[in-house]
């Protein structure tokens, strides 16, 4: 009795697990990207992170103008065309035909894509009085706060349907790379005005309606997003008929999702999978040099850090080759300048500080500290995507310093306390870093070593320069890239000779995708894009 | 027995008191702030920064905070999220059924395999049995749950290849949330397949979750089974003559599981807590881990409203526990 009993259960046991045996991956034609986390919402212009971007604004929205995927080139996108006044203060935006909305079970567009649309998405974050802008508490338009929009446009009219005019209250470059990113995603004016006349205009921020080459079709709350080829999309239709995001917020099982077949794309892998990863043949690791950078700041309004003959000598104390080794693997290369070699305006010119220990301490001594200093030195508490081990990092650079008399005492914070502190000025040395929001060199020039920045609390070095800061300013005001170029190539001169920073590296950042995903191309700006990705079918 | 209800109820109003103050404190004890996390490496202009903090009433004193938070909780409003500005009871709404699925299986797995094995070691005391399953136990009992749910997931889904990594059902079906327990969710939408994903989905996440209440209740009950078989009334039962396994069930398990169910109850607080662990690693879409993203995020209301909900359960659960000790065994009444 007793064995039959057990045989029943072992037979029960595996009949189960027959039945249950591993899931496929999907449907034909449904791609299923392994996303790293939730979107705090379905509105391209509240949000402020990547994730909440990669499943809003990438999928669902379109700009006047986007970044070519692959590059910080500016390409025309709602707008067929642009011209800038030779003033560099007025913008005139071409728009592009017929266009058409996406509709769902509470909406139908009557009409397709035109300049209301424009004015409606600018003077909705831009106008406090605006009938939309303001639904509940704490709800901001960041972005568009964060990147001083109001300073910058003072407003933007209807030239005719299809044409709008953008006029600026001083002339700024950066505008038209401004215009490519998220928080300028174009909204359908109508449905916003159909949802408030239902009584319920929430719901056009909650179910996104965009121009964009999938629509939605349903989000299962930290599960998973919907998604299906938008057949009149403008710039065609995408050649995946479905696009899922499983929200998979831990890295080791998207790994295995990704292995298993469960997922066909992933984001973000952990730094220790790259090699497994690369030996699998089954997938295929793509990678790209980072729009980033990551640096030890040095606040320039304490001592000894005031000196540039100290600030010059620890860069010449710090070994970044060997940092490079240890900490990035070699994935990435040493920065000598603020910006990545992929931005335009490199100066490929600008020498790096040599690392060279004898002549450090040298200058230490004419800087009247011939015995070294004791300082503290921050180090981040997290991986970021410019630094995958901050610790790692303080520890080779506290050997490095020690040679020349510095003795670093290693300090750190939880991250948003970090930060929080970073920006009254309490650090002495820091580690820190950036990744670009957009491929404009403003964007790493001006937050990070601004004078700005010094209030706002980005320039942690509180590094303000006059010569350097008429330098990013007049490129702003410069209409020309190459004339723009030629200052940013000037500016980082004197940021190399200034030393407010030890530039480390720009690091690389890695997709993983499964073999048979085929046309992806890595975004230069973190993004990932499936608007021109295919499936090949399996064997 | 009613008025013990009463005594009980009554004092769950300061155990309230106290949750609502400890989660206030704890979040607010982490370093960082909601619109600091807004900020990221960018920095912030220090007016709009002010202007934040006051929309989200963070710029007053704590006590005053803690004492306006209060007074809305008990207007039953739990606040809006931070980052979602969506209303926390309805997020909490929308996420729990997921998490009370995993949990019930979970317990169902713990209970199943637990009291058997717990009857057997203490039945076959002192033999390969008893040390197979004691061993086991305390193993399970101190397996890190993370560790535990990577295991598993190496083993089964990625060598094996016989389960889903994680997740709640396979992405091809798309199972409207009726009831939000999915298992039902599916069989209501008629569709087989969706049914027996779903259910593959659980399996893994169940065993990470019930492994620590299953070697409980193991342990639990084999050393109240040996207290009960040592018993006179066992005694003369065997000597009546009554078949073994008439003596085991019928006269020594009964008695035997009043302290079992006290610990069953104690579980559920403990599977919502591992719940925190399992979901996270499962990406299993519950409160747990819901809650784990608002600390990090320092989504102060959805922390606070989260741990209250949470707590009001485990009280609730305690409640019910206590009571139905007297269904169980008769001569306990509370009087």
């Amino acid at each position: 009795m007793k064995t039959l009993v057990d045989g029943r259960l072992t037979l029960c046991a595996v009949a189960v697990m027959t039945a249950l045996c591993a899931a496929p991956v999907g449907a034909k034609g449904t791609l299923v990207y392994c996303s790293e986390g939730s979107p705090e919402g379905f509105q391209p212009q509240f949000f402020t992170t990547g994730t909440t971007f990669d499943a809003v604004s990438v999928p669902m929205f379109n700009r006047l103008v986007e970044f070519e995927t692959g590059t910080t080139n500016i390409v025309p996108a709602l707008a067929e065309s642009w011209t800038i006044a030779p003033d560099g203060k007025t913008f005139t935006f071409k728009l592009r035909k017929g266009v058409k909305f996406h509709s769902n079970a509470n909406f139908k567009p009557s009409r397709d894509f035109n300049a209301d649309d424009v004015l409606f998405s600018w003077y909705r974050m831009a106008d406090d009085n605006h009938p939309f802008h303001k639904f509940t508490a704490g709800q901001t338009f960041a972005y568009f706060e964060d990147m001083g929009m109001k300073n910058i446009v003072d407003k933007v009219e209807k030239v005719d349907d299809y044409t709008v005019r953008f006029s600026l209250k001083r002339p700024e470059a950066p505008f038209l790379a401004d215009m490519a990113m998220d928080f300028a995603s174009i909204l359908s004016k109508e449905y916003f005005e159909a949802m408030r006349t239902k009584g319920t205009p929430n719901a056009a921020d909650v179910y996104p309606i965009g121009t964009g080459p999938f629509e939605f079709v349903s989000y299962q709350k930290d599960a998973t997003i919907r998604y299906k080829a938008f057949d009149r999309y403008w710039g065609g239709r995408p050649k995946i008929d479905n696009l899922v995001f499983s929200i998979t917020r831990d890295a080791t099982a998207r790994y295995a999702k990704l292995k298993t077949g469960e997922c066909h794309a992933m984001a973000f892998p952990k730094p220790a999978d790259l090699d497994e990863m690369r030996k699998d043949p089954q997938l295929s690791l793509q990678q790209k040099e980072g729009l980033n950078v990551g640096y030890i700041a040095f606040n320039v309004e304490k001592k000894p850090f005031d000196n540039k003959l100290v600030r010059q000598a620890l860069n010449m104390a710090t070994n970044k080759e060997a940092i490079l080794k240890a900490v990035y693997q070699g994935q990435g290369q040493v920065a000598k300048n603020p910006i990545p070699p992929i931005l335009w305006s490199y100066n490929n010119a600008v020498q790096d500080y040599p690392y060279d220990v004898a002549k450090a301490k040298q200058l230490l001594a004419q800087a009247g500290y011939p015995n070294g200093f004791e300082v503290d030195l921050w180090y981040l508490p997290v991986t970021r995507p410019y630094n995958p081990d901050g610790k790692r990092m303080a520890e080779l650079i506290q050997a490095d310093w020690e040679k020349i008399g510095v003795k670093a005492k290693l300090v750190t914070y939880e991250w948003a306390e970090y930060r929080k502190r970073s920006k009254t000025g309490e650090q002495a040395a820091m580690m820190f870093g950036w990744s670009g929001d957009n491929g404009d060199p403003d964007n790493f020039f001006v937050p990070l070593l601004g004078c700005e920045a010094v209030k706002g609390g980005g320039n942690v070095a509180r590094w303000c320069n006059k010569s350097f800061e008429d330098l990013v300013l007049k490129a702003a005001q410069t209409p020309k890239q190459a004339d723009r170029a030629k200052l940013y190539e000037q500016a980082q001169v004197i940021v190399k000779e200034e030393a407010p920073w030890i530039t480390l590296a720009h690091s690389v950042r890695f997709d993983p995708l499964r073999k048979e995903v085929q046309g992806y191309k890595m975004d230069a700006t973190a993004h990932h894009y499936f608007t021109n990705v295919d499936l090949a079918k399996q064997p | 027995m009613f008025g013990f209800i009463l005594r009980r109820v009554a004092l769950i109003i300061p155990t309230f008191l106290g949750v609502t103050l400890l989660a206030f404190a704890l979040i607010h004890l982490i370093p960082g702030d909601p619109v600091e996390n807004l900020s990221g490496e960018r920095g912030m202009d220090p007016a709009r920064r002010e202007r934040l903090l006051h929309e989200f009433g963070l710029d007053r004193s704590l006590p005053v905070q803690y004492v306006s938070y209060v007074g809305q909780v008990l207007r039953g409003d739990l606040g809006t999220s931070l980052t979602t500005h969506e209303s926390v009871a309805q997020e909490f709404a929308t996420l729990f059924p997921a998490t009370v699925e995993l949990a019930f299986f979970a317990l169902l797995f713990a209970i199943a395999v637990g009291l058997p094995a717990g009857i057997l070691a203490a039945v076959k005391r002192n033999t390969f049995a008893d040390y197979t399953v004691m061993g086991l136990s305390l193993t399970g009992y101190s397996m890190p749950i993370f560790w535990w749910a990577l295991l598993l997931i190496l083993f089964f889904s990625v060598y094996l290849g016989w389960t889903p990594v994680s997740g709640r059902i396979a992405v091809q079906y798309d199972v409207p949330a009726a009831t939000g327990f999915m298992l039902i969710d599916s069989l209501r939408a008629g569709d087989a397949g969706a049914f027996r994903s779903a259910l593959s989905h659980l399996i893994l996440p169940t065993i990470a979750l019930g492994t620590i209440p299953l070697a409980v209740i193991a342990r639990m009950t084999r050393s109240s089974m040996l207290e009960v078989l040592r018993e006179d009334y066992v005694r003369a039962a065997r000597a009546k003559g009554l078949p073994r396994w008439r003596v085991i069930v019928v006269h020594a398990l009964r008695n035997a599981l009043i302290p079992v169910v006290t610990v069953v109850g104690l579980q559920v607080g403990l599977l919502l807590s591992g719940a925190i662990l399992t979901e996270t690693i499962f990406s299993w879409p519950g409160v747990g881990n819901w809650l784990v993203h608002g600390v990090q995020s320092r989504d102060y209301p959805v922390v606070q409203g989260g741990i209250l909900l949470i707590a009001a359960i485990v009280i609730a659960v305690n409640l019910i526990v206590d009571t139905l000790y007297g269904v169980i065994n008769p001569r306990i009444r509370h009087g």
